[in-house]
């Protein structure tokens, strides 16, 4: 039995011809003449000249942050509340120049919906009646909500794991974008991992993210189909000073000692893949580590509070570490108590992952929790989907063994997915997401 | 019903192509069509301009009246209709999207539907740069494809009673593997046409029922309930065979309802847009019911099914394609490229006349199927939008 519908019921023979389909090559119809009195230039969708004339609920719902610019958006910009991030594997017998075609339309669309814009000539409802919209149409109404576009480049977009350069790009591939080693305790599930391409879309808007990753996989069936996604409802990190630090699952601060936008030398140095490094297409851009951390939030909710803050070697309310002071209080390592143990633990959380103990290294974090239903126990399937940025993924990599070696936290979380990505700079305007890498 | 086609409105109307639009990436994302306004009363049709630029040209009509109304463009010759919306209500909008030819044109609206409609007006596309155009004479072609369509259809419903004849004979007379082995294959008929069987309202849930849609109550007759009957290894425990009687009854319905759907098809017509939507909603029927399992539950032969569905869906794209290739050569050949790799995996799962069952299928293989019949799904649902003008 089948979804009974009439052939041709309810189609009006004689509306329209179609748009031209392929979303860049859209906009090449020149317009001479449209000066014409009463002429419009058609712009459909367009969410931003809404979210104006309303009043806006909040500054994180009219703020709109450019697609196009020297660095990808969504990495140093404000962490916004939402996440929708999904890992794309390039479909068998898609070539080098429609890999090219797909990365220039999710530019053209990214920056459209960016600038709340509808995807497409004709957007949601304004297209010929008897065509599927161009755009889905959940986002009508909606602010951008700082929606940001990021995309990434997986160590198989370069070489299949085979070997098999299918783009042409294999001496393009960074020497550093190679699979994640394994880590002590790692349980990884292989779906919910790695993936050619890669998609975060951050919004403070969950439908608006939604919106933005759902129209990206349209435009790229039959070039490239979904290998995982994961939404996630709360940033656990501020990545500027002006936001207030966020809590994860576990109900602590989390990325209190977070890089900020607005320590640009920090960012500089830590974050952005410098031409010096190599390879050139990717200077500018940077490295994107997403790790899915289940948390067994069960056991630890039973968790007596002086252990909660010994694990992590902060206090639960305002977040000071233990060796005195406030949030933003650098930790003491050496201060001791009784005994001469110290208050921080060799074991805390914070003390593992600070840049003291790792060389200086710091990771730019811009994760998100995340509760999926629960498991076949009863159990929140929640955690933290954790994201860093950083020039080198050697930089996740050394913080990551020490965690994961000595981190007391480790009895309450397991990591069961792992991705690596290249993130190409920013797009100019006219140009599309990692152009330098097809020149 | 939906309303005969006016193939007259077809002849002659210049399309425009769109193989001048090539891949590289538009400096300015922002839409690019010329937007006018109409503000349909009882008595007026006021155009926002009277003239634009030849091209993409979007008119959203509004009707302020309280009558619903039509927005007409005329050729010029005042009679053939270029483009047209219909039934917009009282206070609502909706947008006609056209592809004019320089040249002139007559607008119009008819409030309540009736007349030769009020405050008709000369409208001029203008000539630009960017623009090439074809004409075409496609009613031709048109008339063709639906002779074509009517007898491809009549063809398969012939099959299917004589394959349906040969099936019940064996189940009736208890040779169960006769008639497992004709089971899927005679089906593909109807898979084939499967659209068009559905139109005729009560005739489908009398066949092709799942066991999963039943209402409580409701009396299970067709194909799927033979089917369990005849592969009731996967059925729920104290699952009884069924009797003799039980089993003529289902032959005998079977056997009656299939020469009721045959008598139907006789002397049917199809419209252009009975076609292309027949093509879109045959894949549809690929992606949500043979792709996942659910169409087959006991003999796990999704994949005859399959096959049936995407040749139903082909035949009705190769009637279009000649017309297609002139109004969009590029969707032309996207169709072209994915109803072929579509092809290439199910032809990797053949097995002698028939397929790999579905539960044999591994989950990268189901996955590959899901994404191609995704990639087809995409461009194959603007064929109504790219031909039915």
């Amino acid at each position: 039995m089948t979804r009974s519908v009439e052939p041709g019921a309810g189609v009006e023979p004689a509306t329209a011809v179609s748009p031209a389909h392929g979303l860049s090559r859209r906009g090449l119809l020149g317009l001479a003449g449209a000066s014409v009195a009463g002429i419009g230039l058609g712009v459909a969708g367009d969410r931003v000249a809404l979210a104006v004339a309303a009043t806006p609920e909040s500054a994180s719902a009219s703020a709109v942050y450019p697609f196009y610019g020297e660095h990808q958006a969504g990495i140093v910009t404000p962490a916004q509340d939402r996440l929708h991030f999904a890992a794309f594997d390039v479909s068998a017998g898609t070539t080098r120049a429609e890999l090219i075609e797909l990365l220039q339309d999710w530019t053209v669309a990214a920056a459209a919906m960016s600038a709340g814009q509808d995807i497409g000539e004709y957007g949601a409802v304004s297209g010929p009646y008897d065509a599927p919209p161009e755009d889905t149409g959940e986002a009508q109404g909606l602010p951008t909500a700082g929606l940001t576009i990021t995309f990434g480049f997986g160590p198989t977009l370069f070489e299949t794991v085979d070997g098999v350069d299918r783009f042409g790009i294999a001496s393009g591939r960074p020497a550093d974008l190679t699979p994640l080693p394994h880590f002590p305790g790692d349980d990884l599930d292989a779906g919910r991992s790695d993936g050619d391409l890669c998609i975060q879309a951050c919004s403070n808007d969950p439908q608006v993210a939604v919106h933005a990753i759902r129209n990206l996989s349209r435009i790229a069936f039959g070039r490239a189909a979904l290998r995982w996604s994961q939404l996630g409802f709360g940033r656990t990190s501020s990545t500027s000073t002006a936001q207030a630090t966020p809590r994860n699952l576990f109900g602590f601060k989390d990325g209190t000692a977070n890089i900020k936008a607005e320590e640009p030398d920090v960012v500089t140095e830590q974050v952005w893949v410098p031409a010096t490094d190599g390879p050139p297409w990717l200077a500018g851009g940077s490295y994107l580590v997403a790790r899915r951390i289940r948390m067994t939030i069960e056991t630890w909710d039973r968790t007596i509070l002086r252990e909660q803050e010994a694990v992590f070697g902060r206090t639960k309310g305002a977040g000071a570490p233990l060796s005195g002071g406030t949030e933003f209080s650098e930790p003491d390592f050496t201060l001791a108590g009784r005994e001469d143990e110290p208050l921080i633990g060799a074991a805390a959380h914070v003390r593992l992952a600070h840049p003291a103990q790792n060389d200086g290294t710091k990771l730019l974090r811009r994760g998100y929790n995340f509760v999926d239903g629960n498991d076949d126990l009863g159990r929140l399937e929640a955690g933290l989907f954790f994201i860093s940025f950083q020039r080198s993924p050697a930089q996740f990599t050394s913080v990551q063994l020490n965690l994961a070696k000595h981190d007391a936290l480790n009895e309450y979380i397991r990591h069961v997915g792992s991705a690596l990505f290249a993130v190409p700079a920013g797009a100019r305007t006219g140009s599309y997401i990692g152009a330098a890498l097809f020149a | 019903m939906p309303r005969a086609f006016r193939s007259a409105s077809l002849l002659g109307v210049a399309i425009v192509g769109a193989s001048v639009l090539s891949g590289c990436v538009a400096n300015d994302p922002a839409a690019t069509h010329a937007a006018l306004t109409v503000e349909s009363t009882e008595t007026s049709c006021a155009v926002s301009a009277n003239e634009a630029p030849a091209g993409n040209i979007r008119f959203t009509v509004t009707n302020s009246g309280e009558q619903v109304t039509e927005f007409y463009l005329l050729a010029d010759d005042g009679l053939r209709i270029v483009g047209e919306v219909e039934n917009i209500g009282p206070g609502l909008s909706r947008d006609l999207v056209v592809q004019l030819d320089a040249g002139s044109y007559f607008t119009a609206c008819k409030p309540g539907m009736t007349g030769d409609g009020v405050d008709r007006a000369e409208f001029t596309a203008t000539k630009t740069d960017a623009t090439a155009t074809v004409d075409v004479d496609v009613a031709a072609q048109i008339d063709t494809a639906n002779i074509n369509y009517a007898s491809y259809v009549s063809d398969q419903i012939d099959q299917l009673v004589t394959g349906t004849d040969a099936f019940a004979a064996a189940y009736v007379a208890g040779d169960d593997d006769t008639a497992r082995s004709l089971y899927a294959a005679t089906r593909m008929h109807w898979e084939r046409v499967e659209t068009i069987a559905e139109s005729f309202g009560d005739l489908d849930p009398k066949l092709d029922l799942r066991e999963a849609d039943l209402e409580e109550g409701q009396d299970w007759t067709g194909w799927h309930a033979i089917e369990k009957n005849l592969w009731p290894a996967e059925a729920e425990a104290g699952f009884q065979a069924y009797s003799a009687e039980k089993r003529s009854t289902l032959a005998d319905q079977l056997i009656g309802d299939t020469a009721t759907l045959d008598d139907n098809v006789q002397g049917l017509t199809f419209t252009l847009s009975q076609q292309t939507n027949g093509a879109i909603g045959l894949l549809d029927e690929v992606a949500t019911g043979k792709v996942t399992g659910e169409e087959e539950a006991w003999s796990h032969t999704d994949l005859w099914d399959f096959q049936g569905n995407v040749d139903g869906a082909k035949v009705l794209y190769d009637g279009v394609r000649s017309i297609l290739q002139e109004t969009d050569a590029d969707l032309a050949t996207s169709l072209d490229a994915e109803f072929a790799a579509l092809q290439k995996l199910l032809d990797a799962q053949r097995i002698g006349d028939g397929f790999t069952l579905y539960t044999d299928l591994t989950p990268a293989e189901i996955r590959a199927l899901a994404d191609q019949v995704n990639a087809l799904g995409e461009p194959l649902n603007h064929l109504t939008a790219a031909l039915v003008l």
